[in-house]
């Protein structure tokens, strides 16, 4: 009998030390660096394709080592897992349109600022029926879309622009991957996704786009966000970052060989060519210059926008239970603060691609 | 001093050695949450365990704000019709299909390939096909699990039917019995003992395509919710779920056992001495 107590008693304290010691490497397993280092998370995105640019080309690298800093930038396959995997911590900074921002990392407690307001969708977002040409004919169906996502948000946008709700269709949840897959099938009769999967979508022959995201310019925005507490202890984050981009943007906007090299680029990295990666730039309204970025975060239409985002989360759930109303996330703009001051978590801060406007390189 | 390979424990640290790794694992879940929630209280990575209990009130007892349905009860029931049916309508094929292949050489020289290849299929590889095939409805997330689990059980069938003495075939042809006899009469009983277990196994994978089916398009079921939540990071919600999922397998791996014991009692005769 005392062998086995004894036994257990031993194996009980090996197994606690194992334990131990796994608590102890994951709480304090980040080693101090001299030079600081910087994670950056990027998905497949026409605006975002200049992220993969910056880190193949050396831009990136020329700005982190000429502020004395090292920035790397890392591809993940899956948007909403990158924009999780920030939240979580294990990046510093993601790009993620600004209806995720708020309902992610902001309604999940990480205090995040909007470093780099890089387009909007201009058409990039549609609402597609399959045999009718009119929006008002969605009354009724089921609509394929990726539930919650800003696809969501344009619905419900194209919905309460002929006077009907979300009660009068139905919602089925579909995976991005899969949704031009879906669209072929003979019982899929709307859908709402994105580009490259809409323009996909819209060849089919009985396709007809009623709605899009020009419709509502300015409200789905792509943004390089970037962890507050981490961008006030190290601005200089914030400095190369936005140095690197605005480098592309004037590189990407040139009409000279080198910018169509650079575009070239691009498209290949997202799976396509150059008409095709042009096309798409077409339904995006990227803000080439920081001084277009600079006009856009500070205009009222943006506090405006972001209420109305703030309020569909809300009504959707999106901003967690403990949220009252659709202020309970503070949303802080140049004009003015949504919601809760006291509770900001998630701001449009202008200062560092001011601060592109004026040094010219 | 004894062998380590001789250490036995005794009745009573069975069950404390049983428990030990769940206390463990439990233990250091509450120091990370606690450690990450100090940091930031809104956190949403390891919720703490009062989240889970409102999540759960939430989810299962109190109506959905915007449908009015209980929700939990709503998914287990949408999975459970899928899983069932998919099962159900395996259990028939595989148990067909693996006794005419297992029992009548002709069957199984023309048709074992093709369920040996059919078999090797990915599944979830196929999947635009399949949606344009059967569409995006209930039925597609049916027939996935049924791709995934039918050739396996099959070619199982098939195996134990092989396996079967050639004595108690010729025995039964000596009294008179003809092919259809001796399937239903020899083959059937050996067979349906081994198709519960099958099944058994099969359920692993099966639970498995159906989640991917309801990640993939769903309006309801266990898996539809936790990739829906997913989307904003709501672990108080999918941690129960994982843990109502493991749950209800459990409990099905169990019930099938238990139908498995009481049907087929011949079958377990060799191994309750």
């Amino acid at each position: 009998m005392h062998h086995s107590a004894g036994l257990r008693i031993r194996f009980t304290a090996a197994l606690l030390v194992v334990g131990a010691a796994l608590l102890a490497h994951s709480a304090y397993g980040v080693a101090d660096e001299i030079k600081p280092k910087f994670r950056v998370a990027w998905t497949v995105y026409v605006g975002w394709m200049p992220w993969d640019y910056a880190a193949q080309s050396g831009i990136m690298k020329k700005w982190a080592d000429k502020l004395g800093i090292e920035v790397e930038i890392v591809q993940l396959n899956d948007y909403v897992e990158s924009i999780n995997q920030y939240t979580a911590g294990k990046f510093d900074g993601c790009v993620m349109t600004n209806m995720d921002a708020l309902t992610i990392p902001a309604a999940g407690g990480v205090d995040s600022t909007a470093l780099i307001v890089g387009d909007f969708s201009n058409g990039n977002d549609g609402v597609v029926l399959k045999g009718k040409d009119k929006l008002a004919d969605i009354k009724g169906q089921r609509v394929n879309l990726v539930e919650l996502s800003v696809s969501h948000y344009l619905l419900a946008r194209a919905l309460q622009s002929i006077k009907a709700s979300e009660k009068d269709i139905k919602v089925v949840n579909t995976s991005d991957a899969d949704i031009v897959a879906a669209a072929s099938a003979s019982d899929t009769t709307a859908l709402v996704t994105w580009n490259p999967q809409l323009s996909e979508v819209k060849k089919l022959p009985t396709a007809h786009e009623v709605f899009n995201s020009s419709q509502i310019p300015g409200e789905i925005i792509d943004l390089m966000v970037v962890n507050s507490a981490k961008l006030k202890a190290n601005p200089k984050l914030g400095q190369a970052l936005v140095g690197a981009w605005y480098e592309i943007m004037e590189l990407m906007s040139s009409p000279s060989p080198a910018g169509v090299a650079a575009r070239t680029a691009m498209a290949k990295a997202s799976g396509t060519d150059l008409a095709g990666f042009e096309s798409q730039l077409k339904t995006t309204r990227m803000f080439y210059t920081p001084a277009d970025a600079v006009k856009f975060t500070q205009s009222p239409a943006l506090a405006n926008t972001m209420q109305q985002v703030a309020e569909f989360s809300f009504m959707h759930g999106l901003l967690g239970e403990g949220a009252k109303s659709a202020g309970a996330v503070g949303i802080a703009t140049a004009s003015r603060t949504i919601g809760a001051s006291a509770n900001v978590k998630l701001r449009f801060d202008d200062s560092f691609m001011q601060q592109a406007v004026s040094v010219k390189p | 001093m004894r062998k380590l390979i001789n250490w036995r424990p005794a009745k009573g640290a069975l069950a404390a050695l049983g428990c030990a790794p769940f206390v463990l694992v439990l233990i250091a879940y509450m120091v990370a949450s606690q450690a990450r929630l100090e940091v930031n209280p809104n956190d949403k990575m390891l919720p703490a365990f009062a989240s889970f209990s409102a999540a759960i009130t939430r989810v299962a007892i109190e109506p959905d704000r915007r449908t009015g349905e209980r929700l939990l009860w709503v998914d287990t029931a949408a999975s459970l019709r899928r899983l069932g049916l998919a099962i159900a309508i395996s259990a028939v094929i595989g148990l067909t299909l693996g006794m005419a292949l297992g029992a009548l050489p002709i069957a199984g020289a023309s048709l074992s390939p093709l369920v040996a290849g059919v078999s090797l299929i990915p599944p979830l590889a196929i999947l635009p096909i399949l949606f344009i095939v059967v569409g995006l409805g209930e039925l597609s997330k049916v027939v996935l699990i049924c791709i995934g689990i039918t050739p396996v059980i099959t070619r199982d069938i098939e195996q134990r039917v092989r396996e079967i003495p050639r004595e108690l075939i010729v025995k039964a042809q000596t009294l008179g019995a003809s092919t259809w006899q001796i399937m239903l009469r020899v083959v059937l009983p050996q067979a349906l003992p081994r198709l519960v277990s099958a099944l058994r196994l099969g359920l692993c994978s099966a639970w498995l395509f159906l989640i991917a089916a309801e990640a993939i398009a769903a309006e309801s079921g266990l898996g539809y919710r936790i990739f829906l939540v997913r989307r904003y990071l709501a672990m108080d919600v999918i941690l129960p779920y994982v843990l109502w999922i493991t749950a209800v397998a459990y409990l099905t791996d169990y019930v099938l056992g238990w139908i498995s014991r009481r049907a087929f009692r011949w079958h377990f005769l060799g191994q309750l001495q």
